[in-house]
């Protein structure tokens, strides 16, 4: 994973609530065994609608997604957060999230901000007046900052530290190799064994 | 101290405890299947790693084959992904039950009736579903695929400690009305993000009546309303459902693990974080009117008024899905008529939903124009229906009877709804496009399901 620090880009209005995984990415593009590559599946049924935000060009290159509550909900597909990075998006900004998909973005560096509802409607309202506006991300600070305005977020700090480092789950993990050898002997033996 | 059920699974699996990190909780069995398992082997790979515990690790084959027939798959990208797993499988020493084989099914279907689903024991699937297996008093939650690699190659998952809630179901579901309904309506009184950062345990008199099958229809739904696992105490009806199971326990060995499971249910006592109460017999059939779970209403209520919601966020949401579903407020949903009907996924795939759908068929026949599927949940949900002679019961009423598998639950296969149609469907997501790009899905129970496929209309068996 590549570390994070802090991010600043332009931002999408995604003025919609309960955005599934299946509106992020339908089952159709899950077919691939394949790791990267799927911006073409990212919201691919509602970019049919010319009117959809992300065919608006004003919002071109934008890298932070905001959207309403209830973000990634519903299936634990890692595909949805490889097909936001796929497109470019580094952050994503909403009240809430589905679990699953909060867990994959943070181990993936997709960062996903937690703002009060307030927040968001009023970046809403700042990026459709000037999509052209940075926004400002800051893990150190734990902040977003826009034209003057800055919101602190939370986030863990075991995330936000391993965000920092860029490190890799496994090999944290390992360094507990003997404690979980340890464990594997005391488990009970009517315990399941497939093979 | 006086701990949940949950809280005592999760303290028999904490492998290492660390100050300001998640825990480091042991996984006792490992589902996988074709979609969200091929990322993760290339990693294993990439990294030279092995899987460390093949013997912990079980496989099947379920969202992307056919349901028509068991020798082709089509779709030449489905067929590569299937190939990949069945590679992958055989690459690193995992158990492997594909396309054809007789245990062979929707991987939260298989690992119950295979008796691999165990109470106490901490499960993971790269399926949100996997909360089904909570049902059986155990652990169950559903993982991205770098979580899959994770337990590939370790067997354990940092977790960060939920919150507990109890969801208290108190009195007794009324005739007609099943567990489907039950959390149907628990989920529109929450919302969908009512569960989240929560494990939730249901408990109380009507969930203590409900079989198996009903409990596994509550807890595989716990996801849709942001719950990360839902479980329900092991009690006499667990184990006699286990017991002779082929991965269940036998001899002392059994003596010994039913002797455990009576340690785990909930002490008295015990603090929940929060509570949710929910009288069972106050409860009618309950069906989906818009493209979230907790868009529901009972039957024999009206499609909503957007403008009538509490917030803004609610009711634009609200508009949103009844134009996308096409609907009028204050249509009786009674009146909604469609053209599928889907009986199946790890919903309510099993025998007792099968045989539900069937009571109701009996005699009758499916409406002029309405395509009725009925998918088992495993091939040997599928045998043993045919061993009771509900398939015939399905045929003679016209409905299509098929192989094991996801099929139109999410539409990888090519079960799918076309642009437009309508469909009532026994499975648990009726998000845009969800069974087939612009198909409309209303979520109902499998009773629910036969009398609509009668009808034509969304109706109960009463009104037949
Ligand atoms: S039946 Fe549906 S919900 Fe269940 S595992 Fe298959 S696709 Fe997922």
């Amino acid at each position: 994973m590549e570390k994070f620090s802090a991010h600043i880009g332009t931002a999408v209005p995604l003025r919609r609530s309960n955005v599934d995984t299946d509106q992020i990415i339908p089952a159709v593009f899950l077919k691939r065994v394949t790791r990267t590559g799927f911006e073409d599946g990212l919201f691919s049924a509602w970019r049919e609608d010319p009117e959809f935000v992300l065919n608006n060009p004003a919002y071109a290159g934008a890298t932070v997604l905001v959207a309403g509550p209830e973000f990634g909900t519903g299936s634990s597909r890692e595909h949805a957060v490889w097909a936001l990075l796929d497109y470019g998006f580094r952050v994503v900004i909403s009240p809430r999230y589905g679990d699953i998909f909060r867990g994959n973005s943070l181990k993936q560096g997709l960062l996903t901000v937690e703002l009060p509802q307030e927040a968001v409607e009023q970046l809403w309202d700042r990026v459709e007046a000037d999509p052209a506006m940075a926004v400002e991300i800051d893990l150190v600070a734990r902040e977003v900052r826009c034209a003057g305005l800055v919101w602190p977020f939370a986030l863990d700090d075991f995330s936000r530290w391993r965000l920092l480092e860029g490190l890799d789950d496994i090999g944290l993990t390992l360094r507990h190799a003997d404690s979980i050898s340890a464990f594997e002997t005391t488990r009970p033996s009517f315990g399941v064994v497939v093979n | 101290m006086s701990r949940t059920l949950a809280q005592k699974v999760w303290d028999a699996h904490v492998v290492a405890k660390s100050e300001g990190e998640p825990d480091l909780l042991y996984i006792d069995l490992h589902l996988l299947h074709e979609v969200t398992s091929p990322q993760a082997f290339d990693g294993l790979r990439l990294a030279g790693r092995k899987v460390r515990r093949p013997d912990l690790t079980i496989a099947t084959e379920d969202h992307n084959t056919p349901t028509d027939n068991l020798l082709t798959i089509s779709d030449p990208v489905s067929r590569t992904q299937i190939e990949t797993l069945r590679k992958n499988c055989a690459e690193f020493g995992v158990r492997l039950h594909p396309l054809g084989d007789p245990i062979q099914g929707v991987v939260h279907v298989m690992g119950p009736q295979q008796g691999l689903t165990q109470p106490g024991m901490t499960i993971v699937c790269g399926d949100s579903h996997t909360s089904t297996h909570g049902a059986f008093g155990a652990l169950a939650f559903g993982i991205g695929t770098s979580e899959v690699e994770h337990v590939l190659a370790t067997q354990t998952l940092q977790q960060a400690v939920p919150k507990q809630m109890a969801v208290t179901v108190t009195g007794e579901l009324p005739a007609d009305v099943t567990a489907k309904d039950l959390i149907l309506a628990l989920i529109t009184k929450v919302g969908t993000g009512g569960g989240r950062g929560y494990v939730v345990e249901y408990r109380g008199s009507a969930i203590e009546k409900l079989s198996m099958e009903g409990r596994m229809t509550v807890s595989n739904m716990s996801i849709e309303w942001g719950a990360k696992a839902g479980l329900i105490a092991p009690d006499e009806t667990t184990f006699a459902w286990l017991e002779g199971r082929p991965f269940a326990p036998t001899g002392a060995q059994w003596d010994a693990a039913v002797a455990y499971w009576r340690t785990l249910p909930t002490d008295p006592g015990a603090h929940f974080d929060t509570e949710v109460h929910l009288d069972a017999s106050s409860l009618t059939p309950f069906v989906t009117w818009g493209t979230n779970p907790g868009q529901g209403a009972p039957l024999g209520d009206v499609v909503p008024d957007p403008e009538s919601f509490g917030t803004e966020a609610e009711r634009a949401a609200a508009r949103r899905a009844v134009e996308y579903m096409d609907l009028r407020p204050g249509t009786a949903l009674r009146d909604v008529a469609v053209d599928v009907v889907f009986l199946g996924s790890c919903t309510n795939g099993r025998m007792e939903d099968l045989r539900l759908a069937a009571s109701v068929l009996r005699g009758r026949k499916v409406a002029e124009g309405v395509r009725m599927l009925v998918v088992p949940g495993s091939a040997q949900v599928r045998a043993e229906a045919e061993e009771e002679g509900l398939h015939e019961i399905f045929t003679a009423a016209g409905a299509e009877w098929r192989f094991a598998g996801c099929s139109m639950c999410l539409g990888m296969n090519p079960d799918t709804l076309k642009p437009g149609e309508r469909a009532a469907s026994t499975s648990n997501r009726n998000f845009e496009g969800r069974q087939g790009k612009g198909g409309r899905t209303h979520l109902v129970s499998p009773a629910v399901a036969a009398a609509t496929a009668v009808r034509g209309r969304l109706s109960a068996p009463a009104d037949l």
